[in-house]
């Protein structure tokens, strides 16, 4: 098998720096030039690709194929509904911090278990205990309000914006977008910062040979473990975002299928890329977005989508994007 | 007594179900390192096509004959299989493995919908087959002779298939080729058909399975989903490429299945995957399987 380079290089050239600046102006005038429905659209991407980046740190820094991250976006979405419906609890930045708490908890608590093995077995076992919650969300329903799923009413943001009573589609399309592509930065930022430190080429170097990284002096064991619970953190967090947007949380994000979707998602950007699973998970919500709206048979077309892009396109959107550039540059 | 002994019918007849799936996951992951996503489908693409074979033919042929169109449905999934091996399967062997993993999502995906493209979004049934047995005394305890009839067609299974994988020499090869890819090729092995065999004969169980629980759950859609998953806590408690495991898995699951609907039922399916969690975390390998 040949191994694409990481294409993150330390150092920020003027170019990325450019391309980057363009790209997060162009994220923050969405919701003047784009439609309220448009702007909603790429705010659920933004949350999703949060996740993806968590899920990336796994998949493709550290090598471990996780099938149970809907374990970690789930306790994200439930700690907030369950905030609300105990506690009264309206205000988001709450609800943030509780999310990457409480998801970070629970991969600090599956991740022990989990980062023992790899390769299939460590899928599976994510896999397994994903379902754990997903049983006890739908078997519980006094507390967490069973397949019907527990309402989350609009938050307040930094303590008086927005609230109860405010005009839902007003207040997402606008200020909760705004909240959610701040976030989505700082998430993306800290990100960068992990991949490119220290702690994150060991992670690499893991992931490519593990006899090896052993024997340099890192503790495998301990910087998978590491890498588990930031991933699981990153996920709550795009959980705990995802639920206002949504308004309900329901079994359905616990339940392994969407698990699926994050690798979908990751894999349809190309996880050898730092931004690739950000690419990936816009692409893809818009995919989805637009198949259900057109056709009762959107599995469908996401399966058959998922089929050609695995035969053909293994290294996703980004990595064949970078691919043709460079044919084209070599041309020259 | 006879409630004792009704609990232990019902964990058979689950155990039955979940061996026919679970071997064949298990078969498929033993000789090709395939967890194959998209098993559950086959499964229920055995329940559907048995239930619309036996839905055409109800009027016209006599009850005793459309047991024999059960088959169908083993028949139809083992096609499937047959297809999907060489078209899909094939070009990825010598990718990593997380690409066949999502191969085979994709495979779900597409084939929850075909299905629901065929039969439409309502269950298909064939109950005909269940009331025409009606109901027999099992040492005192009435019950439905149907049942027992699934739980005979498991043991078979595992005794059938037992046989064919430790007696035939196609056995021979499929075990060869499971130990050590490379040197059964070597040896003169024809390993693309095995794998198209194994493959073949892994979705003829998982429909064989579909088939034969349709006249009492039906032909719904995501049944596929919902029985991969208690295929996979089968075949991790087992160990992954065992078919003893499979067996012994399949009959604790059972077990603890029928005891979690009767004493634990909040938690039934939580309490089944920590068992997976915890035999993974001391063993994991599974009961039965090769580290």
């Amino acid at each position: 098998m040949t191994e694409l380079a990481l294409t993150s290089p330390r150092v920020l050239s003027s170019r990325r720096v450019l391309s980057g600046a363009l790209a997060v102006g162009a994220l923050a005038a969405i919701p003047t030039i784009a439609s309220p429905f448009q702007t909603i659209t790429i705010c659920y991407g933004l949350v999703f690709a949060i996740a993806a980046l968590g899920f990336n740190l796994l998949l493709g820094y550290t090598g471990l194929l996780s099938f149970g991250h809907s374990a970690y976006f789930g306790t994200g979405a439930y700690v907030v509904a369950l905030l609300v419906k105990y506690l009264g609890v309206a205000s988001m930045e709450l609800f943030v911090v509780a999310g990457i708490l409480g998801s970070a908890a629970v991969a600090a608590l599956f991740g022990v278990v989990c980062v023992r093995y790899t390769r299939i077995f460590f899928g599976i076992l994510t896999l397994a205990l994903s379902q754990v919650l997903w049983s006890l969300a739908l078997k519980l329903f006094w507390v967490t309000g069973g397949s019907d799923g527990l309402r989350v009413p609009t938050p307040t943001l930094l303590g008086g914006l927005g609230g109860p009573g405010a005009d839902k589609v007003e207040f997402i399309a606008h200020r909760y977008y705004y909240y959610v592509l701040i976030l989505f930065l700082v998430a993306t930022a800290g990100m960068w910062v992990i991949v490119n430190s220290p702690f994150g080429k060991a992670l690499q170097a893991i992931r490519d040979n593990e006899t090896r990284a052993e024997f340099v002096g890192v503790q495998v064991w301990k910087y998978r473990w590491i890498a588990f619970v930031i991933s699981g953190a990153f996920t709550g967090l795009a959980g705990a975002l995802w639920v206002p947007l949504n308004g309900l949380t329901t079994p359905d994000i616990l339940y392994w299928p969407f698990s699926g979707r994050i690798v979908f998602f990751t894999v349809l950007g190309g996880f050898r890329t730092f931004i690739g699973p950000i690419v990936g998970a816009i692409a893809y919500n818009y995919l989805e977005t637009y198949a259900v709206g057109f056709t009762v048979y959107w599995q469908l077309v996401l399966g058959i989508v998922l089929v050609l892009l695995v035969l053909t396109m293994p290294t996703g959107l980004v990595g064949t994007a970078m691919q043709l550039v460079e044919r084209v540059r070599r041309g020259r | 007594m006879d409630t004792l002994l009704t609990q232990i019918l019902n964990s058979l007849f689950y155990a039955s179900i979940l061996f026919l799936i679970a071997s064949g996951l298990s078969l498929v992951y033993g000789v090709m390192r395939i967890v194959n996503m998209a098993h559950g489908n086959l499964y229920a693409i055995g329940a559907y096509v048995a239930a619309w074979t036996i839905g055409l033919a109800s009027t016209e042929l006599h009850v005793s004959l459309l047991f024999v169109l059960l088959v169908t449905g083993a028949l139809a999934a083992a096609l499937a299989g047959a297809l999907i091996e060489p078209a899909f399967l094939r070009p990825l062997y010598r990718r990593a493995e997380e690409y066949q993993l999502l191969m085979t999502f994709g495979l779900l995906l597409v084939l929850e919908d075909v299905m629901r493209l065929l039969w439409g979004p309502h269950p298909l049934t064939a109950s005909a087959l269940s009331d025409a047995l009606g109901s027999i005394s099992v040492l005192g305890a009435t019950y439905p002779a149907y049942n027992i009839f699934v739980i005979v067609i498991g043991a078979l299974a595992a005794v059938g298939l037992g046989a064919f994988v430790y007696r035939t020499r196609f056995g021979v090869m499929l075990r060869a080729t499971s130990q050590d890819m490379r040197m059964a090729s070597a040896l003169g092995i024809n390993v693309k058909r095995v794998y198209v065999q194994a493959f073949t004969l892994g979705c003829l169980m998982a429909g064989l399975g579909g088939a034969v629980v349709m006249p009492i759950s039906g032909a719904v859609l995501g049944m596929g989903v919902d029985a991969l998953i208690l295929a996979f806590v089968v075949v991790v408690i087992g160990g992954l490429g065992s078919l003893e495991g499979a067996l012994v898995g399949a009959l604790i699951v059972g077990f603890v299945r029928t005891l979690g609907i009767t004493y634990f039922a909040e938690v039934e399916l939580a309490v089944l995957y920590l068992i997976a969690a915890v035999v993974l975390f001391v063993r994991p390998a599974g009961l039965f399987g090769r580290a």
